[in-house]
């Protein structure tokens, strides 16, 4: 804290000082600092800062200092840093696949240790097991769940109405999304697409995506203790060829590597039909879609499913036990019920305790906005996002082989089979 | 007569050339002149040109919002200030002494501070950021501009200039009783001012869009400079909105861009009076 | 005695520059070859020695023999394009040609543009079917291209936004060195009748040589420094047709914790630079005389 002030009088910021100096005062005061993981200034963190601000008038003698630390990419490389120069956040939200990463690099203690009294443990139990099943591995609890989404299927229904699908009704399964991505896919005299029938963005973490193939194909991409995957497995690799076919076969698909960020405005100058993209994503479009939009769980093969993602609260190792139980305090605080049907209803981030569907307020935002229920009945089968040691690693391994595929340089089964390769690689240390 | 400047092109070739000129003057300027149609823009005409679109500044005014960019602004000017203090303070003493200084291993140093020109901080960064982390310095100003506040270009630069400058100015001046320190005050800085200038000019822009180091080392809103800002702003999850990004853009890169259009001449006569050649 | 107070003299002066100078530029170095022998320390283990392990990973890592390749096609591709019109965009804006204040100022506005800002612009420039591009060569019935999805064009996508941000830059230093020479040589040329082409290649091109080896040099250095756009643009991909060699030491660094690692492709990275530089030192030392 010192030093921090010493660095803000050195810049000659005597007005922070001045605001910062009754923390000082006041020594009884357990300080929390906590990364979030969101650009500063947007609605979200005036959010968390309304929430923080509730949290401290409730218990006074804990300060809960948030601090917005970008991406979730940006996040982790900010409080591994942080953590190796001595001065890590006491808590924070991180992508629930750093789980292995954090344990590695000894940054995070578990909460099983900690929320010990049985109100504690009720607690941890009452979240969707779909989203405790990246929270923890060896039998302790290292993340709760918090903002937390899973992929879904927009859909155009003006574009529906136009190809003489029925508008109220999205492809139940991979047949039935080819055929309506067919219908839906127009191309203008020359024979140049100008409408493409579906998208599913490659860019940046296609691994993600690619989890929306292989969970209704019924395989998973690597087990529970993190140190295997199944990139190989001839049901992802069939996954993978459903995927790449749709550009590369019955070119209903731009070819390519498709952007992520781009993704939501290619749906609203209505180049595509159908995409996949984050629930994350509900407010936004809600926004800026002119037209009539309806969202689906993602289509099933052998069965429904998707991955989970978004991030957990971890609570890391260097900090006094005063700051922990703190952190507790706060984390059960802001994921009860009314809380996190309030962050649900507020952000497009689905709740995560079921306790928090039974509220009022979500009830009646549910009616109101059918669309915010889609996300929280594919719970039910949802998976992990894949999440293993050495995770960045591990995950690129998997990106390089899906992008090689999807830009047709490499056959679906010879691109797993390098990735796979590749992964063992890495994970051998691992397995001992 | 005045004769013909041959490297004035003539009749049809000059018609070409000017066309040339223009149409690569065009592509140039492209990205800059989209951001400004998009900027002031609704979001639904940032992908289509239709001149009697309306104008807005509401992009300018979420931007502003959306992110402590006043901050930012302040951590920038903050941090091109120092640099470029602490450069000029430096360059000066170090090309002073490698013009006018004959000592033992002189030329050995010299060539250890050209090392420099190539192994660029950016470089280092994963030793850099050990070192930064060891002195507890991550997250500061002080570590972003560090590793560049000895600056190789500058003391070579200064070194050339400093040569230039007649010996018997200098002896002038100790004659008169002027110490050391004296005499690079009163007779070599005047005389390189335009050096000062155009290398002034250089650091600035350089550090006012310098990106990967301030990205790896600054972690919070206190630090982080605009451009990392910029970054962690327009990076969202939920996709690229190019209406906010564009008026963003223009509002950091706006004074330099003023300045800029503001001296341009100077800028260039600074480069040619520099040596820079 | 007189000497001897320029030794300590000189000396002091240097001290404040040398200091920080060996602190972030030559003990990073020292240290990056002295790391690239251990493992990388996590959690409780701490860094072991490890010989050339690290150096052997390296050769049979796919990743790194692509980040290189792909950096030195990027090298080959953008310095002699933008160093080409570097010295052509000079030449118009010290001409006489109409409009030349809007053409000097156009030419040098990218220099001034922060990459990462405008390497989202140029993101919206190559989507598919809506961007800029795409509606040019839509108006001309071209088929629809993914630039930055395609291995074969990421790459080049990226060297057209490299030459377009450093060319007017080093027009500058161009623009400087004509405006330098000196107007007899011009006339002296007119009396003899000399073409411009002719004048151009045996007076004017000669006496840019040192701003061009100037160039080179950064030209060479931005080629290997240049990252922003691929962190905003393609993180790499696909399948790491756009990673370069820094790019990759970023990633390996700061993504994969892996600094061990990263210091041994630093320590490549800087052979390159040093061997650059050495060619560069020899060359110069033939060519021009810095006294």
């Amino acid at each position: 804290m010192i030093a921090k002030l010493k660095r803000l009088a050195a810049l000659g910021l005597t007005a922070a000082c001045v605001a910062l100096l009754p923390t000082v005062a006041a020594a009884q005061t357990t300080e929390v600092s906590f990364y979030y993981p969101v650009a500063v200034g947007g609605p979200i963190t005036k959010l968390v800062d309304s929430m923080a601000a509730d949290f401290e008038k409730e218990n006074p003698g804990i300060r809960i200092k948030p601090i917005y630390s970008g991406s979730y990419q940006e996040s982790i490389v900010k409080a591994l840093t942080a953590m190796k120069s001595g001065e890590p956040p006491v808590l924070s939200v991180l992508l629930s696949t750093d789980m292995f990463t954090l344990i590695d690099e000894g940054a995070i203690v578990d909460w099983t240790g900690l929320a010990t009294s049985p109100d504690d443990q009720a607690w941890l139990k009452s979240f969707y097991p779909a989203f405790m099943e990246n929270s923890q591995t060896g039998g302790k609890i290292w993340g709760v769940p918090f903002q937390r989404s899973t992929i879904v299927l927009y859909w155009n229904k003006e574009m529906f109405r136009e190809a003489k699908l029925d508008p109220n009704r999205a492809p139940e399964n991979w047949k039935e999304m080819l055929q309506y991505a067919q219908k839906l896919t127009k191309r203008d005299a020359s024979g140049n697409v100008t409408q493409w029938g579906v998208q599913v963005p490659s860019s940046g973490f296609p691994y993600w995506l690619f989890q929306g193939f292989t969970t209704p194909n019924n395989v998973v991409l690597m087990n529970k203790a993190g140190n295997q995957t199944y990139y190989d497995n001839p049901a992802v690799i069939e996954a993978l060829q459903y995927w790449v076919d749709l550009s590369q076969k019955h070119k209903v698909m731009p070819p390519g590597i498709i952007e992520w960020g781009t993704t939501p405005k290619d749906f609203f100058e209505k180049k595509i039909a159908m995409m996949w993209t984050t629930t994350g994503n509900l407010t936004n479009v809600k926004n800026n879609a002119k037209f009539d939009f309806g969202v689906a769980m993602l289509p099933a093969n052998k069965r429904r499913g998707s991955p989970t993602g978004g991030g957990n609260f971890y609570l890391f190792k260097k900090s006094t036990p005063a700051q922990q139980q703190a952190a507790l305090k706060f984390a059960k605080w802001i994921t009860s019920a009314e809380r996190a049907a309030q962050w649900g209803i507020e952000t497009g981030y689905v709740a995560v305790r079921p306790a928090a569907w039974e509220t009022v307020t979500l009830r009646k935002y549910a009616a109101g906005f059918p669309p915010a229920t889609v996300a929280r009945d594919q719970l039910e089968f949802s998976v992990a996002e894949l999440s293993t040691h050495e995770n960045q690693r591990v995950t690129k391994a998997l990106n390089d082989g899906l992008q090689a595929a999807l830009t047709g340089t490499k056959k679906p089964d010879q691109a797993m089979k390098d990735a796979q390769r590749e992964a063992d690689r890495i994970l051998k240390p691992y397995r001992k | 007569m005045t004769a013909r400047n041959p490297m004035e092109p003539q009749g049809l070739d000059r018609a070409l050339e000017t066309i040339g000129a223009w149409v690569l003057a065009v592509l140039w300027i492209l990205p800059l002149a989209y951001a400004i149609w998009t900027a002031f823009h609704p979001a639904e005409f940032a992908t289509r040109f239709d001149l009697t679109a309306p104008l807005t500044l509401e992009n300018f005014r979420n931007a502003w919002n959306a992110a402590p960019f006043a901050r930012y602004f302040l951590n920038t000017m903050l941090l091109v200030a120092l640099i470029l203090a602490v450069q000029l303070v430096l360059c000066t003493l170090a090309g002073y002494a490698f013009a006018r200084f004959e000592f033992k291993g002189r030329d050995v140093v010299f060539m250890l501070v050209l090392v420099q020109l190539m192994v660029m901080p950016e470089v280092l960064v994963v030793e850099n950021y050990r070192t930064m982390a060891m002195l507890g310095l991550t997250d500061t100003i002080t570590a972003i501009g560090l590793p560049y506040m000895a600056s190789a270009f500058g003391i070579f630069l200064l070194r050339q200039t400093f040569k230039t400058v007649p010996k018997e100015l200098d002896e002038a001046a100790r004659v008169e009783g002027a110490n050391a320190v004296q005499v690079l005050w009163k007779v070599y800085v005047p005389l390189a001012r335009p050096v000062y200038i155009a290398y002034g000019l250089v650091s600035v822009s350089y550090h006012w869009n310098n990106f990967l180091w301030p990205l790896i080392i600054t972690n919070s809103v206190t630090s982080r400079p605009l451009t990392v800002g910029l970054q962690v702003f327009s990076s969202s999850d939920q996709g690229i909105d190019w209406s906010i990004i564009t008026a963003a853009t223009l509002m950091t890169s706006g004074p330099l861009l003023v300045a800029f259009l503001l001296f341009q001449k100077q800028f260039v006569q600074s480069f040619m009076r520099a040596g820079i050649r | 005695m007189i000497r001897l107070s320029a030794q300590v003299h000189g000396w002091l002066l240097l001290l404040p520059a040398m200091v920080l100078l060996a602190a972030f530029t030559h003990y990073p170095a020292a240290a990056t070859l002295l790391h690239s022998f251990f493992s990388t320390p996590k959690g409780e283990r701490p860094a072991v020695w490890v010989g050339l392990d690290n150096y052997q990973g390296m050769v049979e890592d796919p990743v790194f023999w692509q980040a290189l390749t792909n950096n030195l096609w990027f090298a080959l591709g953008t310095i002699p394009v933008s160093i080409g019109l570097a010295m052509l965009m000079a030449v118009w804006v010290n001409g006489k040609l109409a409009g030349r204040g809007f053409l000097r100022m156009a030419y040098f506005t990218p220099t001034v543009l922060p990459m990462i800002a405008v390497a989202n612009i140029w993101l919206f420039f190559y989507t598919p079917t809506y961007g800029l591009l795409e509606q040019v060569t839509g108006a001309f019935g071209l088929p629809s291209h993914n630039w930055l999805g395609t291995q074969n064009t990421v790459l080049g996508c990226l060297i057209v936004v490299t030459i377009w941000k450093e060319a007017g830059f080093f027009m500058i230093f161009y623009l400087a060195a004509l405006q330098a020479i000196p107007p007899a040589l011009a006339e002296a040329a007119a009396i003899e009748g000399a073409g411009r082409w002719y004048f151009f290649r045996r007076v004017v091109f000669p006496l840019l040589m040192p701003t061009t080896l100037f160039v080179l040099i950064n030209a060479v250095i931005n080629s290997f420094r240049l990252v922003e756009h691929i962190i905003v643009m393609t993180k790499g991909g696909p399948d790491n047709a756009s990673a370069l060699l820094l790019y990759y030491i970023y990633e390996v660094g700061f993504k994969f914790w892996d600094s061990a690692y990263a210091s041994t492709l630093t320590v490549v990275l800087l052979a390159i630079l040093a061997s650059a530089a050495i060619a560069q030192f020899v060359f110069l030392e033939k060519r021009t005389h810095y006294q």
